[in-house]
């Protein structure tokens, strides 16, 4: 990942994409999920069986994950802080939503297009793809950066929650779309479906994660490192530093999406509230959290704090707010780099070399 | 945010009631003519006996018995006749005979009031005397029923009663219930008055009074009175004239159209008025983000909570004062800029200090310090919402006309926004503090060097953008229920605000708000209050893409 003015471009990437990092992600996605999917098929009297509940649980993080992805796609390797992430997430829930609602009553007028999968799963990029790829253009075109751009994105999302609060939008209003029963013909209430549910998502991690090592190894995502440390040089170098950022902030959007798709299925609601800022910015969390600018660290960031959420929500309601609080100014003041800082940092002492000291992420 | 649930405009108010009122009145009338008719085989003999008494007029006992009729037009003269008559105590006749309280002995011939006719007993007093007549029930007294036509003939007789006795307040008060109520038989009394009343306020109603009736009697100079006229009334009683093909009401449609035009005028300054006032409380709520944001360039996302804390101090100082409302906020709106500026230097102090010059990090920082703080409130005060009373003067509402009303404490709301605002300007036009904080600002080394101590001057100007927090919160207290989630809901916008106005601006973030909360009440009637918020929201995201540097942009290099 580090910024070298080698010919042999190719070779490299390749390199890059085959390293440490990537490799052991990679194994511990694969051995999680078939860890998972052997204990749950254990016996239910066997003291090692995951319940169907905890695979749904599961699956659920995996979803949050894939949104940690996207958000660190583009804080991590482009610099934008977007504080209106959980938006592209709720488009693609919503999209979702409504193939499912479909399924046992059908939609009014536009909305019965959704009937059809092939239609559903192309409007759950779309939908976000498309609302990033407008809100980007504008704002990149214009240079809206840094604090600002955050500040735009968060009203974003905002106004969507105010819209689809609406009960003119057709979307549920505030109580937003439910009662889904089934999905491509198989009923959502079977343990199978879970399962699937689960193993879906899982691969969907698993292909995102290739798919942003891919990018952030290639030169795109070496144009965009340099576009986050030095964006003038590089608009001065002659790249179109806009193009840039427009590029992995529509992919980071479908990435979001494709998140909020299986999120729905998972979970059984979508409503407004998931466009809420706190909710963006709570994801915004999970990545400072895990290490920005690492892939593996938004994973990592994801399931931990929540894992955490749903274990503290559960014992000590009223805490869970003053751990996620502190949580937020602990890692910004202690752990800059997150847990993936503290990994290599303790690589680094271990195996006494250094692991390539990183220049410290601004933004 | 909803600024919009809050509007109680008198207006829409008052047309609900109006309606009301008929149903109402109408509902009472019906009763009263059903049971009317189910009692007239007894009243038509009584009506036998009460002719030849009716001609004693003067002598009180044959002023009421003459109300001793089936005939509602033969009591209605009655009434008429009690009104002209020089007793005594006509006054309260007319006044319980309206209000159904005034009655006759069934088995004898004297007059009673009842006063309280909320039991099956009624306490009753003699009509004539006023003495204690022991009690009575429906049996033993007949009570004179009315209808709705006598009605408002009764209120007529009082109301140009009243006009003849009593001090300035009740002739005005009596002369505004004239105004459409002026009929044939007391249009020469009113007009009688009029010449011999003193005031020119009563005159000026009672003028409005009689040329309604004129018009109505088809006198085309009366119109000439009623210009501009923006009494409800005046414009009900004209709309069905001008529906006309004559001359008149050619002439009542332009009078009308001259009322509508300025009742227009008078609803759009309503508007700017509720326009201002939801715009001075984003200023507030945005005037410290400028200073901590637009000057020290730090982005604090537990602003909103500084503004929940300053209504919390509101709320305590209050409890610990009870009855006093108006002590208790004078003592506020010091202590809440001081207790938010306190947490506000104290943050500064802990957190932001360590974070210089990585933004995006301060903001995730203060972002977790504003869930801290609301979990804090939450567990030590309760997470339900507590409801801080307005003094008495700013309850209410100060009515300049019958069209323009504003909510006083929206005013006081807009007028403390605009004192803030001028403190703060001045503050950093004038005192050292704020020198050192501009120099800070545009350069901090040459700052330094030139001996100014830039941490002291961070601390301080955060402690400043917090306490101004803390005033909003204060004001806020005056307007909605003090909750944890307080705060939270003004963070977009207040962002917005700053960024709208130009960063570092003062000026930029007053015209912003303003501008923003005006712009969203006028687009409210057309669209509603999400829609225009949304909108309001749009059109911002779409201006800062157009302009990033806001209405105002910084001069020179500092940006």
């Amino acid at each position: 990942m580090t910024i070298q003015a080698v010919p042999q471009e190719r070779d490299r990437s390749r390199q890059a994409f085959l390293s440490r990092s990537t490799l052991v992600t990679t194994f511990a996605l694969i051995v999680g999920m078939l860890a998972v999917l052997i204990l749950n098929a254990l016996p239910a009297s066997s003291a090692l069986h995951v319940s169907g509940a905890t695979v749904a649980l599961l699956g659920k993080y995996f979803t949050y994950m894939l949104l940690a992805l996207a958000v660190d796609l583009i804080w991590g390797y482009l610099g934008i802080l977007s504080l209106g992430h959980g938006a592209f997430f709720a488009l693609g829930g919503y999209a979702m939503g409504l193939y499912l609602n479909a399924q046992t009553s059908p939609l009014p007028g536009w909305q019965s297009i959704m009937t059809y999968f092939p239609v559903a799963a192309l409007a759950i990029l779309l939908a976000p793809g498309l609302l990033a790829l407008a809100f980007g253009w504008l704002a990149f075109r214009s240079r809206v950066t840094g604090v600002y751009f955050s500040i735009i994105t968060q009203a974003l999302t905002f106004a969507l929650m105010l819209a689809f609060n609406r009960n003119e939008m057709g979307m549920g209003g505030s109580t937003g779309l439910t009662r889904f029963y089934e999905l491509l013909g198989f009923s959502l209430a079977s343990e199978n479906m879970t399962v699937a549910l689960f193993v879906a998502s899982g691969m969907a991690v698993l292909l995102a994660f290739w798919l942003c090592r891919a990018i952030t190894v290639s030169r795109l995502g070496r144009v965009s490192v340099a576009t986050r440390d030095a964006e003038a040089r590089v608009r001065f170098i002659g790249y179109r530093v806009d193009h840039v950022k427009l590029a992995l902030f529509v992919v980071s959007a479908m990435i979001a999406g494709v998140a909020g798709a299986l999120y729905v299925p998972q979970v059984g609601i979508i409503n407004p509230s998931t466009f809420a800022p706190l909710f963006s910015i709570e994801v915004v969390v999970w990545v400072a959290l895990g290490g920005r600018a690492t892939l593996y660290g938004a994973l990592l960031g994801a399931l931990v704090v929540n894992y955490l959420k749903t274990v503290l929500t559960g014992a000590m309601p009223d805490a869970w707010l003053f751990i996620l609080g502190g949580l937020f100014v602990l890692v910004t003041m202690l752990l800059p780099r997150g847990i993936a800082g503290v990994i290599s940092a303790w690589r680094g002492t271990r195996f006494g070399r250094r692991t390539g000291e990183r220049k410290e992420v601004s933004a | 945010m909803s600024f919009t649930t809050g509007w109680k405009g008198p207006a829409p108010r008052r047309r609900l009631t109006i309606p009301m009122l008929l149903c109402l009145l109408m509902a009472c009338g019906l009763g009263i003519g059903s049971e009317a008719s189910a009692a007239s085989g007894e009243s038509q003999v009584q009506a036998s006996k009460g002719e030849p008494q009716a001609q004693a007029k003067g002598e009180p006992r044959a002023l009421l018995g003459a109300l001793d009729t089936g005939s509602f037009q033969a009591k209605g003269d009655a009434a008429q006749a009690i009104a002209e008559s020089g007793a005594e105590q006509k006054t309260r006749w007319l006044q319980a005979l309206l209000d159904g309280r005034l009655g006759k002995e069934r088995r004898g011939d004297r007059f009673y009031i009842v006063t309280d006719d909320s039991g099956r007993e009624w306490p009753i007093i003699d009509a004539i005397t006023f003495e204690d007549a022991g009690t009575g029930t429906r049996r033993t007294v007949d009570i004179f029923k009315i209808n709705n036509e006598l009605r408002t003939r009764i209120e007529g007789l009082l109301a140009s009663l009243s006009l003849s006795a009593g001090n300035e307040a009740s002739r005005l008060s009596a002369a505004q219930r004239l105004v459409g109520e002026v009929t044939a038989d007391n249009a020469d009394r009113v007009r009688g008055m009029r010449d011999d009343e003193e005031s020119d306020a009563v005159r000026g109603q009672l003028d409005v009074a009689l040329a309604l009736y004129d018009l109505q009697q088809g006198d085309a100079e009366a119109l000439d009175a009623l210009r501009g006229n923006l009494d409800t009334r005046v414009r009900n009683a004209l709309t069905p004239i001008a529906a006309g093909d004559s001359a008149l009401a050619a002439e009542a449609q332009s009078v009308l159209d001259g009322i509508e035009s300025k009742r227009a005028w008078y609803d759009r300054a309503q508007t700017l008025f509720f326009g201002l006032s939801a715009g001075s409380i984003l200023v507030l709520a945005a005037i410290g983000l400028a200073i901590t944001f637009g000057v020290m360039g730090v982005i604090n996302m537990a602003h909103g909570e500084l503004i929940m804390i300053g209504a919390y101090t509101t709320w305590l100082i209050q409890q610990a004062l009870p009855g006093q409302p108006g002590l208790a906020l004078a003592l506020a709106i010091p202590g809440g800029f001081l207790v938010a500026g306190g947490f506000g230097v104290v943050i500064e102090r802990t957190v932001i200090r360590f974070l210089k010059g990585r933004p995006l990090e301060t903001l995730l920082a203060t972002f977790g310090l504003s869930l801290v703080l609301q979990q804090l409130v939450r567990t030590v005060f309760s997470p339900l919402n507590r409801r801080v009373t307005s003094p008495e003067w700013l309850q209410g509402a100060w009515q300049i006309n019958e069209a323009l009303s504003l909510t006083l404490n929206r005013l006081g709301v807009l007028l403390f926004c605009l004192a803030v605002f001028a403190a703060l300007w001045a503050l950093m036009r004038y005192t050292r503090l704020g020198l050192e904080v501009r120099a800070v600002t545009q350069n901090r080394a040459m700052a330094r060097a030139m001996g100014v101590r830039a941490t002291r001057v961070d601390m301080l100007t955060f402690g400043l953008g917090a306490g101004v927090a803390g005033l909003a919160g204060v004001a806020l207290s005056q307007l909605t229920n003090v909750g944890p989630n307080l705060g939270q809901g003004y963070i977009v916008d207040s962002f917005l605000v700053v960024v709208f106005g130009g960063v570092g601006n003062l000026w930029g973030t007053l015209v912003a708000g303003m501008s923003l909360g005006v712009i969203n009440q006028v687009l409210q009637p057309w669209v509603g209050a999400v829609l225009a918020k949304i909108i309001v929201l749009v059109g911002v995201i779409l201006f800062i893409q157009k302009r990033p540097q806001g209405i105002f942009a910084p001069k020179g290099r500092t940006s």
